[in-house]
């Protein structure tokens, strides 16, 4: 029985090593990402709603910016008509960071300012989810007005 | 029930020619299938057009020639990579001997031998590049812009294996510190991803012209070759114009004007 004494405890040591990762951060559950639409910029352009519901572009964003792309790119169409019949011009800088536009500082987003987390807005979820967009790394966000 | 050697290799290979060559053989009567009109995108409001280029070398100067060159690449973020190997170019200038090959003359005028001739991405009737991209991040768009959708670019650099201009350029570094001054107003690219001109695609859209067109004081003419009456068409139908390369079939919509003169 010698053996499977040491078998149960090497076993026992297993799991214990195992499960680690998961006893060292009980308790500790990651904040929810906070996002405040109620920024100075938003608050200046007094537009206080998106192009479509809140809950439409938390769930579907991803998928309406890749066919304003598609659309964008390939047909020359530039015009969103949203489900009230508004409509937008479709560009990621002009359309969607003149509200989502959190940068007193910076003059356009690049990978670097992004990661200073001047634009809350959209890192806030994607950090929590982590998934990071590569937006930045080509498009610059809207440039602060000259003074 | 025992099967010998003999017999399983036999069969063996019947089924491996059925399976595997039945499935070759439906393979590649989908390539050679003509590519269907759903390949390319077919919106109402750009057909009809056939947007090309009519460029008039003997009213381009040196410098007309160095400020179109770098108006296209202030405004698209061109960066200057400091070396010819890592050079990235939407617009561009080289002789003629190379610009033209095959119609090359062995006592050609001076002024034409060392002439910078304006060259740029053609825009073919049947671009080589949209064929080979295997993302279809390279399109035509019905306008007849061939386009590049970045998003899709894997970097594979098929599309300039297949050009027979030289019109692609690869990032084969970040271009961004390379940059002057970054113009927010357009994209930028990462590494890894193949550019070329664009025929300001964006601007099009919004009825203006492209920016060489607009810094060229009217040496590049700029229009719709479907319409009869568009400018393009006109200097067309009055001037001796040749085109690059247009033995490969390709059919090129920047055409060149070498002497310059009325000739009907």
């Amino acid at each position: 029985m010698s053996k499977g004494g040491k078998t149960i405890g090497g076993l026992l040591i297993f799991l214990v090593i195992a499960i680690m990762p998961f006893l060292y951060n009980m308790g500790k559950a990651d904040a929810k990402p906070v996002i405040d639409t109620d920024t100075p910029k938003i608050q200046e352009l007094g537009a206080t709603e998106c192009i479509e519901s809140t809950e439409y572009m938390r769930e579907n964003h991803m998928q309406l910016l890749l066919e304003w792309r598609d659309s964008v790119v390939r047909d020359g169409k530039t015009t969103y008509i949203n489900s009230q019949g508004k409509e937008f011009e479709m560009s990621l800088q002009e359309s969607c960071l003149s509200c989502h536009n959190d940068t007193p500082q910076t003059v356009y987003y690049t990978a670097e300012t992004a990661n200073q987390g001047d634009n809350q807005f959209c890192y806030s979820c994607h950090d929590y989810a982590s998934v990071e967009p590569d937006c930045w790394s080509c498009h610059a966000g809207p440039r602060e007005a000259v003074k | 029930m025992s099967i010998n050697r003999r017999d399983f290799l036999k069969k063996a290979g019947v089924i491996t020619a059925l399976g595997l060559g039945g499935a070759i053989t439906l393979d590649a009567f989908e390539v050679l299938e003509p590519l269907k009109a759903a390949d390319f995108t077919s919106p109402e409001d750009l057909t009809g057009k056939r947007w090309a280029l009519v460029i008039d070398m003997s009213k381009l100067t040196q410098t007309d020639i160095d400020e179109v060159i770098a108006s296209c690449h202030d405004l698209h973020n061109v960066p200057d990579m400091g070396n010819p190997k890592d050079e990235i170019k939407w617009i561009w200038t080289d002789t003629y001997e190379h610009v033209f090959p095959g119609i090359e003359n062995h006592y050609l005028d001076e002024t034409t031998e060392k002439m910078p001739f304006l060259t740029l991405c053609n825009h073919c009737d049947k671009p080589p590049c949209v064929r080979v991209c295997p993302t279809k991040a390279t399109f035509r768009r019905e306008d007849g812009v061939v386009g590049m959708d970045m998003h899709r670019c894997i970097g594979c650099r098929f599309c300039m294996a297949a050009c027979p201009y030289g019109a692609r350029s690869f990032n084969y570094w970040d271009p961004t510190p390379h940059i002057k001054e970054i113009n927010p107003d357009y994209p930028r690219r990462s590494k890894g991803v193949v550019e070329k001109c664009n025929l300001c695609m964006d601007r099009i859209d919004q009825g203006l012209e492209p920016a060489c067109v607009e810094k060229s004081k009217g040496a590049i003419v700029f229009g719709n070759l479907s319409d009869p009456d568009s400018a393009v068409r006109k200097l067309l139908s009055s001037n001796f114009s040749i085109r690059r390369k247009p033995e490969l079939g390709t059919q090129p919509s920047v055409y060149y004007l070498i002497g310059g003169e009325e000739r009907a």
